[in-house]
C-alpha cells in the first residue's frame, strides 16, 4: 500500500487500527507533563501564563511540533521502517560521532547540538534507531541468537556502539540506558542466568558495599553475608535447578557440619581466618559439584559451580572496582545505600527532592502552591527531578497515577509486543519496553532516594524537546507498526 | 512465521519486574508522603524564617509623670548555621570588634547551647552599638546566614533607682525551663520591678514569617502576613517613687553605707528608696553588662546587696515608740507612769546607761529624751508580770505578737523580689538558750531599746513611723503606683491594723513632735513644718555606732514618713537626724531653706565609710 494524498482507504486504515489505548496514555502523560513544567518553572514573581520564554511555554511547542512528528510517523509506509533500519541508525552513530567534536561542553558533558535557539541530543534519537537495528537484526531469516556466537556478536556490537558513543560524550545516564536493551536479548532467546548474575552481582554489590564497617570473623559483615549466601544457593540450585537432592543433601551436610565446628570453636575463642575458612570450604563444595559433573554428566552441576565461583570473584572484586570508581560516583552510590549521609553535598538533590515529596502528603499542597520547588530548593526541578513536582503539589494521589500510568502504558507496550506478527515489530516493542522500563525505574527511584542519582529524564514529564521527541518517534513508529500487524 | 512458546513465557518475566519496581516505588511513595510527617517540617522549614517581633517594653513613670525608663533600640547579631557560607572571618570580627579568638568562642560556646539547631536563628552577638550596626549593616551581604535583630535596650532618664528599677537581661536556660514563654535570646527583667513586673512590662512577642528562596533571599511575606501575629508592647508603670526626691537622697547618701526608706503613709507608696553604696543602673545595660555585673558583685561594699530591703540592723532608739505603744496597749503604763532615770536603768546587777536628764520620766518625756532606763522598767514590768500573763515566756509572746502586728519580724510585702524580714526573736529562742523558765526581762533587757538579738530592715523601720504617722494603720509599702489598664493587686490598696489601739498613736507621735522641738532631734525642727521624729543609735559589733532616725511630717496630716540609717556614723543626731530632715523639707518645700544649705553642704560632702571597716580596694 503505497501512500498517496487523498487516499482515504489508507487513512482508515491507520486510524482505524491505531491503537487508541496507548495514545490516551501518551496524551495523559504529555499534558501531565507540560503542567508540571509549568508548576516547576513557575516563579512568585512572575506568573506568565505559557509565555514562550518560560520552560513550560517552550514544552508546549515541542509537544505541538510531537504530534506533527507522531502523524507523519504513522503516515509513512510501516514497511520503510524495516527497509531503512540500518541506513538510519549509521546515520545516527554518524551524528553521534560528530557531536563529540562539534558540540559545546554544556556542564561536563559534550552531548548537546545547538541550531541557534534549539539545541538537540542526538542521543536520544539514537535509541529508536538502535531498537530499529536490533529488530531488523533478529528479522533477518531463520535469525537465532542462540544459533551461534556471531549471531550474539552482532547483537552486541549494535547494542554497544551507542553505547561507547555516547559514554565518549560524558553522557554516562543516556548511554547506561542501552543496557536495558539485554531486557530484548533475553526475550528473544538469551539465557536467563545472564538476568539472574547480574542480579545477583547487584545484591552482592550492594550489601557487599552498604555493610562494609562491622567485621564477623575478621571479615567486613557483608562480606560474611555474601558467602553464607553462596553456600545456601549452591545447595538450592543442586535442588531445585540440578535436581538432584542426594546432591544438596550432601553440599547441606558439609556446609552445614563445617559451620557448626567454626561456631563451636569461635565459642571457645579459637577463631580460624574467615577468608580461610569460608574459601577452603567452598572450594571444596565446589570440587565436589565437578566431582558430580562426572559421575552424573549433569551440565548444571558445572554451573553451580561456576556461579559460586563467579561470586566469590565477583565479591572480592567489588571492593577493587568500587575504589577505582570516580569520587563522586562513589559518594553517589554510598548516598544511595544510606551509607553517607551529606544533605547539603552530593545527597543535596535527594534530600531536598525526598523532602519535597515527603512534604506534600496524600493530597499534596495544591497546583502551584509547592514551596520546595517554587523556592527552587530541588536543583534540575523541571528536567531529571520534575516528578517532585507533582509529589509535592499533588500528593500520593498524584505519583501513584503517575507510576500507575508508566506501569499501564509499559505493560501496554509488551502486550503490543506480543501481539506483533513480525519478530522486527516485537523486537522493535520491546525495545521500546526496554528503554521505558529502564528510564521510569531509574528516574523516579533517584527521586525517592532508592537508586544512585543517574542522569535521566522521566519520559514525556521532563522538560526538553530532544527526550520528549525521542520517545514521541519510539512509541509512534510502535503504533505505526502495530497499525499494520492485520495485512500480514 | 514461527512462534516459540517457551520464549513467550518470558513477557512475565519481563512484566512482573516492572510490577515489582512499580510496587515497591509506590511502598516506598507511601512511606515518604503518608507515613512520615517529618517531611512537611523539614520543608516549611526550609521555606519559611519565622522572625520574632520583639514588643516594646512598658515604659516606667514615676510619680509626677516624668519619665524614669525607656526604651532604646539595640542590635543583635543572628545566624542560621545551615545557611552560613565560607565568608572572610577576619574581616567580620574587624567589622565587630570581635577577636578571632573570642568569634571562635562564640560559636563553640553557641553549638554547646542545648537548644542549639543548625536550622534556626541563633544568637551570636548582642547589643551592637549603633556604630557597629551601621558598618555590619552596609556589609551584610557579603556574609550569607547572617542578620540583625532589633532589640529594646533600657536607658534611664536620670540613672538612679537601681536598686528597685533592677534591669534586663538576656535568659538563662533556668528561665526557659521556668516560663515556656521564654525562648533562647529573649530578655527578661532582672532584679528590681523589671523582674517583679516582668509579666506586664515585657508583652507579648509576635512573629513574622519570611518566604526564604533556596540561596537565603527572603521572597516576601507568607500570604503578605496573613499569618504574621504582631507583637503586644508591655504595659507601662507608674511609681509611688518620686524620681527628683530618689536622686537628691541618693546625693545624700554617697561615701556613706546604709539606707534610707520614704513612704507616702495614706498610700503605702515609697517616694524614695536608697541603698548606699548604690550603683547607677546603666551600668547593667549594654554588651558590657556582664563585665558591669562581676565588679559590682565582687566590690566589698556589696552594692547589690539592697540594704532598703535586705539590711538586718538593730533598730536602736527608733524601736521605742513600738515599745511605748505596747506598753499603752498593754496597761503596764499609763501617760502619768513615771519611772526612774539614775543616768541609766540599774536593776539586779546590771546597768543600762542613759544621758542625764529629769527623772522620774513618764512616757513623752522618756520619747523625747530618748531614755533608755523607761523603756528597760517598762518591759521590765511587762516581761515580769505573772500575775497577768502566768510566765515571762508568755508575755514574752504577746509582747512579740504586738510587733508581729506592727509590721517587724516577717517580710512586709514590698513588690520587689527580694525583702529580708528582720529578725524577732521569740520565747522558743530564749529557751533554747536559757532553758525554760530560767530567763526573765532582765536576761534579755537590751531588746526593749532595740538592741540585743532584735534586727529590723529599714523598710520595716520606716513602716513603723508610716504606721504612727496614720496614727495606727499601714497599707504594705510598694514602688508600683498604677499598671497600665490594670487594677493594682488589692494587697497594695488595703489598709493593715496592728493589734494596738489607735488613740494610743497619737501620744507617741506626741512624744516623737516633743523629740524634735525639744529633744534629740532639734536639727529636724522645720520653721513651718511640724516634723515628729526619733533617733536612734545603735551599738554593733562592727565598730562605731550605726546612725538612726525616723521621722515624719506634717504633724496633723503627714505626707512622707521616713527612715534613714547609716552604719558607723554615730549618734543618730549626727547624721540620721540631718538626712532625714533634708528630705522632708526637700519633698513637702522642694527646696532647702537658705538658713540650712550648711547642713546640705555638710552632708553631701562627708564620708563616714572610713568607720565602717570595709575598705575599697
Amino acid at each position: 500500500m503505497v501512500y498517496s494524498p487523498g487516499n482515504k482507504q489508507f487513512e482508515n486504515s491507520v486510524f482505524r487500527h491505531l491503537d487508541w489505548f496507548t495514545v490516551v496514555v501518551y496524551l495523559l502523560l504529555v499534558i501531565g507533563g507540560v503542567f508540571s513544567i509549568y508548576a516547576a518553572s513557575y516563579d512568585f514573581d512572575h506568573a506568565s501564563i505559557l509565555s514562550f520564554d518560560e520552560f513550560s511555554g517552550k514544552q508546549a511547542c515541542w509537544i505541538g511540533l510531537s504530534f506533527v512528528i507522531g502523524l507523519v510517523l504513522l503516515i509513512i509506509d510501516a514497511r520503510m521502517y524495516e527497509t531503512y533500519a540500518y541506513p538510519i541508525y549509521l546515520g545516527i552513530l554518524i551524528l553521534l560521532v560528530v557531536t563529540i567534536f562539534i558540540a559545546p561542553d554544556i556542564k561536563g558533558s559534550r552531548s548537546w547540538l545547538v541550531f541557534g535557539p534549539m539545541s538537540l541530543q542526538p542521543a536520544e534519537f539514537a535509541k529508536f534507531a538502535t531498537a530499529l537495528a536490533l529488530a531488523k537484526l533478529f528479522s533477518g531469516y531463520n535469525f537465532s541468537l542462540n544459533a551461534s556466537g556471531r549471531n550474539y556478536f552482532r547483537a552486541l556490537l549494535i547494542i554497544l556502539t551507542p553505547i561507547i558513543l555516547i559514554l565518549a560524550q560524558k553522557e554516562t545516564g543516556s548511554a547506561l540506558v542501552y543496557m536495558s536493551l539485554f531486557f530484548v536479548l533475553y526475550r528473544e532467546g538469551m539465557s536467563g542466568l545472564v538476568l539472574f548474575a547480574a542480579l545477583v552481582a547487584v545484591i552482592i554489590f550492594v550489601v557487599a558495599i552498604k555493610f562494609s564497617e562491622t567485621l564477623i570473623l575478621g571479615i567486613p559483615s557483608g562480606e560474611f553475608g555474601i558467602l553464607c549466601m553462596v553456600m545456601v544457593l549452591m545447595i538450592g540450585m543442586a535442588a531445585v535447578y540440578v535436581k538432584r537432592f542426594e546432591v544438596a543433601r550432601n553440599l547441606l551436610f558439609w556446609y552445614g557440619g563445617c559451620s557448626i565446628i567454626e561456631a563451636v570453636l569461635s565459642i571457645w575463642d579459637v577463631q580460624l581466618p574467615g577468608y580461610v575458612f569460608f574459601l577452603s570450604v567452598i572450594g571444596i563444595g565446589m570440587l565436589y559439584c565437578l566431582f558430580e559433573f562426572f559421575r552424573l554428566k549433569r551440565r548444571a552441576l558445572i554451573i553451580t559451580a561456576a556461579t559460586a565461583f563467579l561470586s566469590v570473584g565477583f565479591l572480592f572484586s567489588v571492593n577493587m572496582v568500587f575504589d577505582h570508581m570516580m569520587p563522586h560516583q562513589q559518594k553517589r552510590i554510598k548516598v544511595a545505600l544510606g551509607i553517607e549521609n551529606d544533605p547539603r553535598g552530593d545527597g543535596y538533590n535527594v534530600n531536598q527532592s525526598k523532602i519535597a515529596i515527603g512534604s506534600g502528603g496524600f493530597t499534596g499542597k495544591g497546583f502551584l502552591k509547592g514551596t520546595q520547588t517554587k523556592l527552587k530548593y530541588v536543583p534540575e526541578q523541571h528536567t531529571d527531578f520534575i516528578f517532585c513536582t507533582i509529589g509535592e503539589e499533588e500528593g500520593f494521589i498524584g505519583t501513584s497515577a503517575v507510576v500507575l500510568l508508566f506501569l499501564i502504558l509499559i505493560l501496554r507496550v509488551i502486550s503490543l509486543a506480543e501481539r506483533q506478527p513480525t519478530t522486527f515489530s516485537r523486537v522493535y516493542a520491546y525495545c521500546v519496553a526496554s528503554y521505558l522500563i529502564f528510564h521510569f525505574s531509574i528516574n523516579i527511584g533517584m527521586v525517592i532516594g532508592l537508586c544512585p542519582v543517574i542522569g535521566i529524564p522521566l519520559p514525556f514529564f521532563s522538560y526538553g524537546g530532544s527526550s520528549l521527541w525521542g520517545f514521541t518517534i519510539l512509541l509512534f513508529i510502535l503504533l505505526r507498526l502495530d497499525a499494520t500487524r492485520k495485512s500480514y | 512465521m514461527r512462534k516459540n512458546y517457551q520464549l513467550e513465557k518470558r513477557k512475565y518475566v519481563i512484566g512482573g519486574f516492572i510490577v515489582v519496581i512499580a510496587a515497591i516505588y509506590l511502598l516506598r511513595l507511601f512511606g515518604l508522603q503518608i507515613q512520615d510527617d517529618k517531611y512537611k517540617d523539614y520543608a516549611d522549614n526550609n521555606a519559611y524564617l519565622r522572625k520574632t517581633v520583639y514588643p516594646s517594653r512598658g515604659l516606667i513613670y514615676d510619680r509626677n509623670d516624668s519619665l524614669v525608663v525607656f526604651n532604646q533600640p539595640a542590635y543583635d547579631v543572628m545566624m542560621i548555621p545551615r545557611d552560613v557560607h565560607d565568608f572572610d572571618t577576619l574581616d567580620f570580627c574587624a567589622t565587630l570588634g570581635l577577636s578571632p579568638d573570642e568569634f571562635r568562642q562564640r560559636l563553640a560556646d553557641m553549638k554547646a547551647s542545648r537548644n542549639y539547631s543548625s536550622y534556626t536563628p541563633q544568637t551570636l552577638l548582642t547589643h551592637l552599638s549603633a556604630k557597629d550596626y551601621g558598618k555590619l549593616q552596609e556589609k551584610l551581604y557579603r556574609y550569607p546566614g547572617f542578620f540583625i535583630q532589633k532589640r529594646i535596650l533600657r536607658q534611664y532618664t536620670l540613672d538612679v533607682g537601681g536598686s528597685f528599677l533592677g534591669n534586663i537581661r538576656e535568659v538563662s536556660e533556668k528561665d526557659i525551663e521556668r516560663d515556656p514563654y521564654f525562648k533562647r535570646g529573649d530578655y527578661c527583667g532582672d532584679l528590681g520591678i523589671e523582674k517583679s513586673y516582668d509579666h506586664f512590662l515585657r508583652g507579648v512577642k509576635g512573629e513574622e514569617i519570611l518566604i526564604r528562596d533556596a540561596r537565603g533571599r527572603i521572597r516576601g511575606r507568607l500570604e503578605d502576613g496573613a499569618h504574621d501575629i504582631a507583637p503586644i508592647s508591655g504595659k507601662d508603670l507608674r511609681l509611688g517613687i518620686d524620681i527628683k526626691l530618689q536622686e537628691y537622697a541618693e546625693s545624700l547618701m554617697v561615701n556613706k553605707i546604709g539606707a534610707i526608706v520614704a513612704i507616702e503613709p495614706k498610700s503605702g507608696e515609697i517616694l524614695a528608696m536608697v541603698s548606699a553604696p548604690t550603683y547607677k543602673p546603666s551600668t547593667l545595660i549594654g554588651r558590657e553588662r556582664g563585665a558591669n555585673y562581676r565588679a559590682l558583685n565582687n566590690d566589698p561594699q556589696k552594692p547589690l546587696f539592697d540594704r532598703a530591703l535586705m539590711g538586718a540592723y538593730p533598730p536602736g532608739s527608733t524601736f521605742k515608740p513600738s515599745q511605748g505603744l505596747i506598753l499603752l496597749e498593754e496597761s503596764i503604763v499609763n501617760l502619768s507612769t513615771p519611772f526612774p532615770c539614775y543616768r541609766g536603768y540599774i536593776n539586779g546587777g546590771l546597768r543600762v546607761g542613759c544621758h542625764p536628764h529629769a527623772s522620774p520620766i513618764t512616757l513623752k518625756p522618756a520619747l523625747q529624751t530618748s531614755c533608755n532606763a523607761y523603756f528597760c522598767w517598762g518591759f521590765k514590768a511587762l516581761v515580769d508580770k505573772r500575775s497577768k500573763y502566768g510566765s515571762s515566756a508568755k508575755a514574752f509572746e504577746v509582747w512579740k505578737n504586738h510587733l508581729v502586728s506592727l509590721g517587724y519580724g516577717y517580710p512586709l510585702g514590698v513588690d520587689l523580689p527580694s525583702e529580708g524580714r528582720g529578725f524577732i526573736p521569740n520565747a522558743k529562742f530564749y529557751n533554747k538558750i536559757y532553758g525554760e523558765g530560767r530567763w526573765s526581762a532582765n536576761t534579755i533587757i537590751s531588746v526593749s531599746i532595740g538592741q540585743g538579738e532584735i534586727l529590723a530592715t529599714p523598710i520595716q523601720i520606716a513602716n513603723l513611723c508610716a504606721t504612727i504617722a496614720n496614727r495606727g494603720w499601714f497599707i504594705t509599702p510598694h514602688i508600683v503606683k498604677e499598671i497600665q489598664d490594670t487594677v493594682l493587686d488589692p494587697k497594695y490598696t488595703t489598709r493593715r491594723i496592728p493589734t494596738i489601739g489607735q488613740h494610743y498613736f497619737n501620744e507617741v507621735a506626741e512624744g516623737m513632735r516633743m523629740a524634735v522641738t525639744g529633744g534629740t532631734c532639734r536639727l529636724a525642727n522645720l520653721p513651718d513644718i511640724e516634723v515628729c521624729g526619733k533617733t536612734g543609735t545603735a551599738q554593733n559589733p562592727h565598730g562605731r555606732d550605726h546612725s538612726a532616725f525616723i521621722g515624719f511630717a506634717p504633724y496633723d496630716d503627714p505626707k512622707i514618713a521616713v527612715c534613714v540609717y547609716v552604719e558607723n556614723a554615730g549618734y543618730g543626731a549626727a547624721f540620721g537626724v540631718p538626712i532625714g530632715s533634708l528630705i522632708i523639707e526637700k519633698y513637702l518645700k522642694g527646696h532647702i531653706a537658705e538658713n540650712r544649705k550648711y547642713i546640705e553642704e555638710r552632708m553631701l560632702n562627708s564620708n563616714t565609710i572610713i568607720y565602717s571597716g570595709v575598705r575599697k580596694h
